[in-house]
């Protein structure tokens, strides 16, 4: 995307928020066990047509945000509050009836794995038509050429025959055009999609952004790209939310937040993708992994793997403070990123 | 899948011989046999030795057999000497089976309606009251023997409170016979208390049969269900917003009942087996109840016929049921 091209989509967007996290907390609680937050008081907005980034490890709570927003955490030990504010009404407070009616129809999701997220005994046609015959009253008969036609937009070759397809016969990328096509059946305004290209070929991993890319901004629809992989980012994003332990820690446009990363996490995520513009330099991973974290209650759960801790970090919670379009949660931000 | 079909029926003729072999040598090895059965312990020996020339049994065993199958291939499957002296076997086979077909297809109707609900509700509501409750009831199913339970629903249902008859498997009513189904030939007759008065006779033995395959695909169900509840395509038919009804049916129902289905065809042995015994207490006219008294009485030819007989219906169901297997599971129709 070129700047201007940037520059003209931000201007067609309305100000006002489609979708609104207010410290949003999830928490586990396992009979004889310690509650664990997965998810410690998120905040961010997505307005509509933007393209909003939620990036971190495995564990640091953006799949359980994503799920706790499309209302898909079982109710039995989980804790969630907080409010999520959907054009207007808060998501959580909805009955279980009243949430199903929007999902699918207002906001869908894409999920990582498109073999094991697709039923394999039931035809793809199927499995697309029935969101429209759920959302849309259409009948099956009705909805099947909609249906091909979704599959042709998303870029599946020969859709009239691939309708009757079941998930085996089709390849990993074409059953990931699939999984979108199904979420946009309906035309959302709110798209979530979950590692969408994880379990794919780089080649094909390249492709599905390109067509999440093109259909988002075709549609309008708004998108959350929840990822570990700063290159989607960097490909796809107006704006990144870093999560780490549950937390944002730092959030930004997304050629601020590469040019100059203020968190040393952030600092280290980026430090840790190989690039092929600085040959013979090293390769900095980050040290450990979430299991050595802290609590948050008094220390920032990122310093003990953290490359430049200080005595602060330890003893008090550092604050999520904004200055500008970013935000920062550090005792002790980096001033020179690598 | 014609293919598939035609070598499972090979393999199934291999079966047969293979079985048959078995049965002639094993049966001919044990103490005592069809003439000392018929004429009892005080004959003399020439009765016994002009009875055995009679049968053929004074030749080796070898021979017996080889003359043996050559009556199968003529359609001669031997005389009964003890079951219904002087009938032909595969006619008392013919005659029993479709009572043995009725009373297990009734008991794994039985079984699949109770157990296929109470598996997907039990496993729905995981640790509760209701799946506690249930998975006792299955261990008892599989704990208690059989002809226990069927003695005790005798007991209680038609001795003590004479709500279902005691024995049999329809009363006198002078019935027509089409196809010796006795619940279908009244419906094709219209003579409908024929029906009904089968139906009655099957209620108890079928009940007690039932809990055989009842516990088995109860479990089965449960935990199917609890494996497909966890997998990623329940969790997107829900962002879909789908009604709980086709996530409960398309979505979790269809991929559980794979393992369900191979179960069943699993069970037909042990059905059998509990067939025999069902049928000895109620006295209902099968094949098992036809066994006991052929093995009792050493009626070889008989007993022949309904083990190979048996055989063959467990190969035919399980075929059936790797059919249905690839009809409900299209990956493995491409294989």
């Amino acid at each position: 995307m070129t700047t201007t091209a940037y520059a003209a989509r931000a201007d067609t967007r309305s100000d006002a928020p489609l979708l609104s996290v207010r410290d949003l907390q999830v928490t586990f609680q396992r009979r004889g066990e310690e509650p664990f937050h997965a998810v410690d008081g998120v905040s961010f907005d997505v307005r509509p047509g933007q393209t909003v980034g939620l990036v971190g490890e495995s564990g640091c709570g953006k799949s359980v945000t994503s799920l706790a927003i499309m209302g898909l955490l079982p109710r039995r030990g989980n804790r969630i509050s907080g409010t999520v504010d959907f054009d207007g009404t808060d998501l959580l407070s909805l009955s279980d009836g009243q949430m199903r009616d929007r999902r699918g129809k207002d906001i869908a999701m894409v999920f990582q794995d498109p073999l094991s997220s697709l039923n394999p005994v039931v035809p793809v046609g199927i499995q697309v038509t029935e969101v429209l015959e759920r959302h849309r009253g259409m009948n099956r008969k009705a909805a099947m050429p909609m249906a091909a036609d979704l599959l042709k937009r998303v870029g599946i070759p020969d859709p009239d025959r691939r309708i009757k397809d079941y998930p085996h016969q089709m390849s990993g990328g074409m059953r990931q055009r699939a999984l979108i096509a199904i979420a946009l059946a309906c035309a959302p305004r709110l798209l979530i999609a979950d590692e969408p290209t994880t379990a794919l070929d780089v080649t094909i991993q390249a492709q599905i952004l390109a067509l999440l890319k093109e259909l988002v901004e075709d549609t309008g629809t708004a998108l959350i790209m929840i990822t570990h992989d700063l290159g989607v980012v960097a490909g796809l994003c107006d704006e990144v939310n870093v999560l780490y332990g549950g937390k944002i820690v730092e959030r930004g446009p997304r050629h601020p937040i590469f040019r100059t990363p203020r968190h040393p996490y952030t600092n280290g995520l980026l430090g840790s993708i190989p690039r092929l513009d600085a040959a013979g330099e090293r390769l900095t991973p980050i040290p450990g992994s979430v299991a050595d974290n802290l609590p948050w209650d008094h220390a920032c759960a990122f310093a003990p793997r953290c490359s430049q801790p200080i005595a602060v970090c330890t003893q008090t919670t550092p604050e999520l403070e904004t200055t500008g379009d970013r935000a920062l949660r550090c005792h002790n931000p980096v001033e020179d990123p690598r | 899948m014609l293919r598939y079909i035609v070598r499972r029926l090979v393999q199934l003729l291999g079966v047969v011989i293979i079985l048959s072999m078995l049965l002639f040598f094993w049966l001919r090895s044990l103490p005592g046999g069809p003439v000392n059965a018929m004429l009892g312990e005080r004959a003399t020996p020439e009765q016994v030795a002009r009875f055995e020339q009679v049968l053929g049994l004074d030749q080796p065993l070898h021979i017996q057999y080889v003359r043996y199958m050559g009556r199968i291939l003529q359609g001669e499957f031997g005389t009964s000497t003890a079951v219904l002296p002087g009938a032909d076997a595969m006619d008392i086979f013919l005659a029993r089976f479709p009572a043995t077909i009725e009373l297990t297809s009734t008991a794994v109707i039985i079984a699949l309606l109770v157990a296929i609900p109470l598996g997907y509700f039990a496993a729905r509501r995981h640790g509760s009251w209701l799946d506690n409750l249930s998975i006792v009831g299955s261990l008892i199913g599989i704990a208690v023997p059989v002809f226990f339970t069927a003695f005790l629903l005798k007991y209680w249902f038609a001795i003590e409170l004479g709500w279902l008859p005691v024995s049999g498997r329809q009363d006198n009513l002078g019935c027509t016979r089409i196809t010796k189904f006795f619940i279908l030939d009244g419906l094709l007759t219209r003579e409908w208390d024929c029906s009904v008065s089968a139906l009655k006779h099957l209620i108890l033995p079928s009940i007690a049969l039932a809990t055989i395959p009842f516990a088995v695909i109860f479990r089965i169900t449960r935990a199917s269900v609890l494996d497909v509840l966890d997998e990623d395509y329940v969790r997107t038919a829900r962002a879909k917003g789908l009604t709980a009804r086709i996530i409960r049916g398309r979505h979790v129902l269809r991929n559980a009942m794979l393992p369900v289905l191979t179960i069943i065809g699993l069970q037909v042995g042990s059905l059998l087996a509990g067939a025999i015994l069902t049928e000895s207490v109620f006295n209902f006219p099968g094949i098992g109840e036809a066994l006991v008294t052929s093995f009792r009485g050493r009626d070889w030819g008989v007993l022949q016929i309904l083990v190979l007989m048996a055989a063959v219906v467990f190969v035919l169901v399980n075929l059936l049921v790797d059919i249905l297997y690839a009809v409900v599971d299209p990956r493995v129709r491409t294989r």
